[in-house]
């Protein structure tokens, strides 16, 4: 059985700052922002949007008449931001509002900075609050404000702005399944665990949540030899970003004794010329001190000098 | 073309956060065990296999692979994946019968938004030029859509809360809110989002649910009644959020009027906000005689990308216990209800 220990649970952050190369369309309207100015482009039914879409929405045309709009509007609905997240225009409580610009026939959806609630209406007049840095599409708009004093002025021929940058950063709590926490939590303890399919007796390291042959939980513990076979590997001769070893080194598949399913690591110890399939080998820990949940408590695997496995011991297992 | 039938339906308990992984394995394993149990069906008898999921509800690429062993893909399987709610995975197994590549299938779909932050991750559905790079979160952006009806006289507050309340007092024992409440209590409550109360918005929620398909000679072999699948239409609006009339839903009304939902006994709705279940009433022209949402429908559980299977699934429940003789389920995807899908269908003696 696999006890009844709670899963193991971790803060799981996945981020990437993409950069979107914009087409002309986003590009003119991109460009017009950084000169504090905005533009939207006129469909074929002779609505005017804003922002500007590539192609009609009606008809898919491809659309290029830039038409020049105001920068200042009137708020067609809203919603109000109490806790505003991650990310959001303003770090305060704001109105999320649809804009319609003078000159334009379809609303914008962008940040509307009010105070409170009972300040914002249908209706009312804003107008646009400039980012002080511009030069990044839609975010040169800090936010809409309502009308007051005016804005600052456009500026006159900007660099053209055909690139933006635009975070992504979403933050998960992820769980291990109650067979991975099993594995994990043994390897703290220098143990390699695997588990057994009920119905095929498949060896899996890590254990499944379900045998991927018979769809049923795998779940009877084996404890597992940190010795084994290279069923299959590559030589890794290009350097890349987050590379932690300089190449040439060997990515390999090993496969321990027992098991039926081998896993990813590297083989080191040797030049990477000498690693073939079926040589043996056997893992290099960490010093004990640095084990964590994880199976890079295995430093590397380094070959034992026994002789190699033949090829029909493992050919099921490729 | 190939009639098709639903001839299975199970769900796993709509329930706040579970303690499983994102790859769903633990919902889907008992549910798929139940819908073959159900039908008589093993494994090997399955001719299509289609799931709905999202890697950013899992926070990882390919996710939907792990779900893959919850099957027992072994020997090897005929499978597909739609980065959709399931009820777009239901349309491509219903092709796939259609055409006669195959004469079952299993369509399932799961989602752990309890893992995320879902309001924040639904923005990446946006356009990733001009609308995502704000993060207008998901609740804020039904707020518009709402506030425009209400300034427009379309319905009222409470009207919004009448429809909660109908859908929790109509929710069952799977369903993550139900019991009796009074419109009015309701209406006491403080703003979520103004114009959006706590009540106006779907959960967040952790399910899973599988749908069975079967052609026309293998449903009856399956099922004494099954829900015969008179017309599934599904229809897309404008990415530009201003460009759409947010009021009508032209998409779900074409989609409806393709599928042919006239004369329907009963109505499941894929309505995460109480607003959107009155556009939707309208869209699709449902008439004062007809049921909604007797599940309880999204506002009383919404797991994301099973949702709206599950609108199919328990609308031809009804069909197959006897109950009903003509439903219709839709589902929806997207912000604002950007896109729609209709499935008409009806027992035959």
């Amino acid at each position: 059985m696999t006890g009844l220990s709670e899963p193991l649970s971790a803060p799981l952050e996945v981020g990437f700052d993409y950069t979107r190369s914009l087409g002309p369309v986003h590009r003119r309207f991109a460009t017009e922002l950084r000169g504090r100015r905005i533009v939207g482009v006129r469909g074929s039914d002779g609505r005017v949007h804003v922002p500007p879409v590539e192609y009609d929405p009606d008809t898919a045309a491809a659309l290029d008449e830039f038409v020049p709009v105001g920068t200042r509007g009137t708020v067609l609905s809203w919603s109000w931001m109490p806790r505003p997240l991650e990310g959001q225009p303003l770090a305060h409580p704001f109105a999320w509002a649809l804009v319609l610009l003078d000159g334009a026939d379809t609303p914008m959806l962008h940040a509307l900075d009010a105070g409170s609630p009972d300040a914002v209406r249908t209706g009312m007049r804003v107008q646009v609050r400039w980012a002080a840095e511009l030069g990044n599409g839609i975010r040169d708009i800090a936010c809409f404000e309502p009308v007051g004093q005016s804005p600052a002025p456009p500026l006159e021929d900007p660099e053209p702005v055909s690139m933006i940058t635009a975070p992504v950063h979403l933050h998960y709590q992820h769980s291990a399944s109650p067979e991975e926490s099993r594995y994990l939590r043994g390897l703290t303890e220098g143990r390699l665990l695997g588990q057994r399919c009920p119905q095929c007796r498949k060896v899996y390291i890590p254990p499944r949540g379900a045998c991927p042959t018979d769809g049923v939980p795998t779940e009877e513990e084996v404890e597992l030899p940190d010795t084994g076979i290279v069923t299959t590997f590559c030589i890794v001769n290009v350097p890349f970003l987050g590379q932690r070893i300089p190449p040439p080194y060997v990515s390999a598949y090993v496969l321990l004794d027992g098991a039926d399913i081998a896993f990813l690591h590297l083989v080191l110890g040797c030049d990477a010329a000498d690693v073939r399939m079926g040589m043996r080998v056997r893992a290099e820990w960490k010093p004990r001190e640095e084990w964590g949940y994880t199976l890079q408590n295995i430093d590397h695997f380094r070959p034992t000098g026994e002789p190699d496995a033949p090829f029909e011991t493992y050919a099921q297992h490729l | 073309m190939a009639d098709v039938a639903v001839v299975g339906f199970a769900q796993a308990p709509n329930v706040r956060a579970t303690h499983g992984t994102t790859n769903g394995v633990e919902m889907l394993v008992p549910i798929f065990r139940e819908v073959l149990d159900s039908t008589g069906l093993r494994t090997e008898d399955i001719g299509f296999w289609c799931s709905g999921s999202s890697d950013y509800l899992a926070g990882r690429a390919f996710s939907f692979i792990a779900a893959v062993d919850a099957i027992g893909a072994f020997p090897p399987i005929n499978e597909s994946h739609v980065e959709m709610d399931a009820a777009w995975a239901l349309y491509e197994a219903w092709v796939k019968i259609r055409t006669g590549e195959v004469d079952t299938a299993l369509v399932y779909g799961f989602g752990k938004s309890s893992a995320g932050d879902l309001r924040r991750t639904l923005a990446l559905q946006l356009d990733p030029y001009t609308a995502a790079p704000l993060w207008p979160d998901s609740v804020s952006i039904a707020g518009l859509q709402a506030r425009l009806g209400l300034d427009a006289g379309e319905w009222t507050e409470q009207d919004m809360a009448e429809v909660a309340a109908r859908s929790r007092a109509a929710a069952g024992p799977g369903a993550q809110i139900s019991g009796r409440v009074a419109a009015a209590d309701l209406l006491a409550e403080p703003y979520l989002a103004d114009p959006l109360r706590k009540h106006d918005c779907a959960p967040i929620t952790d399910g899973a649910a599988v749908v069975v398909l079967a052609s026309a000679d293998r449903a009856r072999e399956l099922h004494e009644r099954p829900a015969w699948i008179t017309g599934l239409e599904h229809r897309i609006e404008s990415g530009s959020i201003g460009a759409r009339d947010l009021l009508r839903s032209p998409s779900t009304t074409a989609a409806a009027e393709a599928a042919g939902a006239a004369d329907v006994e009963v109505a499941e709705l894929h309505a995460p906000f109480t607003h959107q279940e009155i556009v939707l009433r309208r869209a699709i022209g449902l008439g004062e005689d007809v049921a909604i949402n007797p599940s309880g429908g999204p506002l009383c559980g919404n797991p994301m990308f099973s949702a709206g299977l599950s609108r199919i699934g328990e609308a031809a429940s009804r069909v197959m216990s006897g109950a009903a003789r003509r439903v219709l389920a839709h589902a929806t995807s997207g912000p604002a209800l950007q896109q729609n899908l209709v499935c008409v269908m009806e027992g035959r003696s």
